[in-house]
């Protein structure tokens, strides 16, 4: 009896000694993503190296599907307070998170937790799309690209074209004379096809040429923002683009990435404008031909070039959670942007690192040299400093505008439209859209 | 003199209809009813804004040029689909009724495709049809010399997804068909037979008229399969394009809801698309029934 009382008391004074982290299991952080296979693998390993870094916390990852499921699960978790701390969102869905008020942002979140982020040392193509209107970071970057042009260096070589430049952009004009020489040569039976041709061919063309894409600085600075891609200088690309698919120069291979891939690994297009996570598939799917990449095209006169702008997702810490679990998040944040981390992200998944310091370092052992192909979206989108147009696209209900683009561009390359009838008819739906978002968040 | 039970508490027959009840109304009108409700509002996918907007969503709606196509466009989709699989199901079904040898291992054969998935069914004919990488897209531009484009043109998506859901759909008219031909007592059609009347007459007279029952229920079957079931035909084949040209009502409701996050607008979307189908099956009972032959 008294050795059982002994005991408790003992105990009991153990637990005040020694906090509870001693008993304690560590503190879980729930990570809802969209990455599967592959790069499911290859965030799991970082979740590991993570956990195995420290005993305080334990991420546990999950994987909800892609994109879009991803983020109506986190809606729905939230609607029923079971929300997870760190919520993976495509960037077209980042003007519906950031007026969501169920957010806590990035830069308040490191500042709480007392974690000094040099943000200078951050890709700013890459921040800048996730900033509010004063330059304060919203969400963590985490997988991002931006476009690049493949081509077929076998059909260059065999038209006796020198192979394309990696840092320096050539012309559309050029470009026009090259698929030229090529079709009526008979070497490649298309010139050209582009994947998500709206962010290609209108969301990055408008942002490398610093052309607005919408009023209020791309919708950054309020929401009554309004669609003005029906400008000259789009038109005219597009006029070009039509005036190419009907001498074969440029060619449609549909909506997404599959079709135009297709098209270019048959052969049947010379070139082809996709995202640089590109290069991981064309690896492993060419076997006969010889391709390269270079920058996209730039009109020839342009004073300045832009940067190009980035696709992917980035990672939103979501409100309702305790403190110490925030502090959890915030050093999960922090090691992932880690040198390491980066550069691992980097060569397994070939999006972009988000430092300057990763880049650096992979740069300075050589991992350019050997594969240069890496290089040329990374100096594209380094190549300025973003302009408030060139930083990104702040637009409510952008999954129905780029479906709206989608929808009217096709009419132009069946011929059902003309591109400035087109353009003015995305603008006009488009703004109807952003119409009922602004009505909705006021 | 039918027979009747009858019951002596005046309360069991609801107590044994509670858990039918119970059910319906939970799964049924619950969601209906939110879904009515939710269309009257603009709020944010996250629930922390809601603005009562009467009938905002629905005026947006109607004066939208495109939402308006997208109801002929549906029109126009389920119309052919029910057309191609219900004479595709009933040619097949008089075929395979005659006395053949392997009758019992084609009737089992011709019944597999209504296993497979909406999606898998799509994904297999975009296999067959897609002209980056369809087999038989190439074929028909390379022999053919069609210029065979469901990434470009409208009606060629059209017919690519007329006959992916048709094809599935066929299936299952089939085995209703063949039952229904079964139950059609042979000494009607002999006794026609000997009469002189030709095979087409035979069918046309005889068979036709008594199978219009089956005829019936598997059109009402076969609309509401291709207002709501080819969703995943749609999904892996065309995402609605090119142009929208196969974007059907079911779509956008999940490409503005579940994609776009615009919830008062797809929920609006819902109650149009419920309410057509109420109305469309109302005037196959009211009108097209009275024309149906039951047997007796």
């Amino acid at each position: 009896m008294k050795l059982t009382k002994l005991f408790v008391f003992l105990m009991i004074i153990v637990s005040l000694v020694f906090p509870i982290s001693v008993f304690a299991e560590p503190t879980t952080i729930n990570w809802w993503h969209a990455m599967r296979s592959a790069r499911g693998k290859v965030v799991e390993k970082m979740i590991g190296d993570f956990n195995a870094s420290q005993s305080e916390y334990k991420v546990v990852g999950t994987n909800k599907g892609n994109y879009d499921e991803t983020m109506n699960a986190g809606v729905a978790a939230f609607r029923a307070k079971k929300q997870p701390h760190i919520l993976q969102v495509f960037e077209v869905g980042t003007q519906t998170m950031m007026l969501s008020g169920a957010i806590y942002p990035v830069f308040e979140l490191m500042k709480d937790a007392g974690i000094d982020v040099d943000w200078s040392r951050y890709l700013q193509a890459v921040l800048s799309y996730y900033m509010n209107s004063d330059g304060n970071l919203m969400s963590m970057p985490f997988n991002s690209s931006t476009p690049i042009m493949y081509y077929n260096a076998d059909m260059l070589k065999k038209a006796g074209i020198a192979p394309l430049s990696k840092s320096d952009p050539i012309t559309w004009d050029e470009l026009g004379e090259i698929t030229k020489k090529l079709v009526s040569a008979g070497i490649a039976p298309n010139g050209m096809v582009t994947a998500w041709q709206s962010w290609t061919q209108i969301e990055n063309y408008s942002a490398i040429h610093n052309i607005a894409f919408a009023s209020k600085a791309n919708g950054y600075e309020g929401l009554d923002t309004e669609l003005q891609i029906n400008n000259p200088q789009v038109v005219k690309h597009i006029t070009r683009l039509k005036s190419w698919a009907d001498d074969k120069r440029f060619m449609y291979g549909g909506q997404k990435y599959a079709g135009p891939k297709a098209e270019f690994m048959a052969q049947n297009a010379a070139f082809y404008i996709d995202s640089i996570s590109g290069i991981a598939k064309l690896k492993k799917g060419v076997k006969d031909f010889k391709w390269d990449a270079a920058p996209l095209p730039v009109e020839a006169g342009t004073k300045k070039l832009q940067n190009s702008i980035i696709g992917g997702a980035s990672l939103w810490v979501l409100n309702g959670h305790s403190k110490k679990e925030y502090k959890g998040v915030a050093a999960f944040l922090k090691f992932l942007s880690n040198n390491d981390m980066q550069e691992y992200w980097h060569k397994e998944t070939g999006y972009f690192p988000i430092t300057i310091d990763a880049y650096d370092s992979l740069k300075s052992k050589g991992y350019y040299k050997t594969d240069p192909l890496q290089e040329v979206g990374i100096s594209q989108l380094n190549r300025a400093i973003p302009t408030k147009i060139s930083r990104g696209l702040r637009l409510g209900y952008f999954v129905q505008i780029r479906n709206i683009i989608n929808e009217e561009l096709e009419q132009v390359w069946n011929g059902k439209k003309s591109p400035q009838e087109a353009l003015d008819n995305a603008a006009a739906r488009s703004n109807i859209q952003l119409r009922t978002f602004e009505k909705t968040y006021k | 003199m039918i027979k009747r039970s009858f019951f002596k508490s005046r309360y069991l027959p609801y107590l044994l209809i509670l858990p039918q009840m119970v059910v319906t109304l939970t799964f049924f009108y619950w969601p209906a009813i939110q879904g009515l409700f939710q269309s009257f509002l603009l709020s944010d996918p996250f629930g922390q804004k809601s603005t009562f907007v009467w009938f905002y969503n629905y005026k947006e709606l109607f004066t939208d040029p495109l939402y308006l196509k997208s109801i002929l466009t549906t029109f126009a989709f389920s119309l052919a689909v029910a057309f191609v699989s219900l004479s595709m199901g009933l040619f097949i079904a008089s075929m395979a009724n005659r006395a053949l040898r392997a009758k019992a291992l084609i009737r089992t054969m011709l019944i597999w495709p209504y296993a497979v998935a909406p999606a898998i069914s799509g994904i297999l004919w975009l296999f067959l049809l897609h002209p980056s990488y369809g087999i038989v897209a190439l074929g028909i531009k390379k022999w053919i010399g069609v210029d065979w484009n469901p990434v470009l043109y409208g009606s060629d998506a059209m017919v690519m997804i007329v006959m992916a859901s048709a094809w599935k759909q066929i299936s299952y008219n089939f085995v209703f068909f063949m039952a229904g031909m079964q139950a059609i007592p042979k000494s009607l059609i002999e006794a026609a037979a000997i009469d002189g009347a030709s095979p087409f007459k035979r069918f046309w007279f005889i068979s036709f008229p008594l199978l219009s029952p089956t005829f019936f229920f598997l059109t009402v079957m076969n609309i509401i399969y291709s207002f709501f079931e080819t969703f995943g035909i749609i999904h892996t084949i065309t995402q609605g394009g090119p142009g929208g040209s196969t974007n059907i009502l079911v779509y956008k409701v999940y490409q503005d809801g579940f994609v776009g996050l615009n919830l008062g607008s797809s929920a609006a979307q819902s109650v149009v698309l419920m309410s057509l189908i109420i109305v469309i099956t109302f005037l196959q009972f009211r009108f097209v029934e009275k024309k149906v032959q039951y047997g007796g």
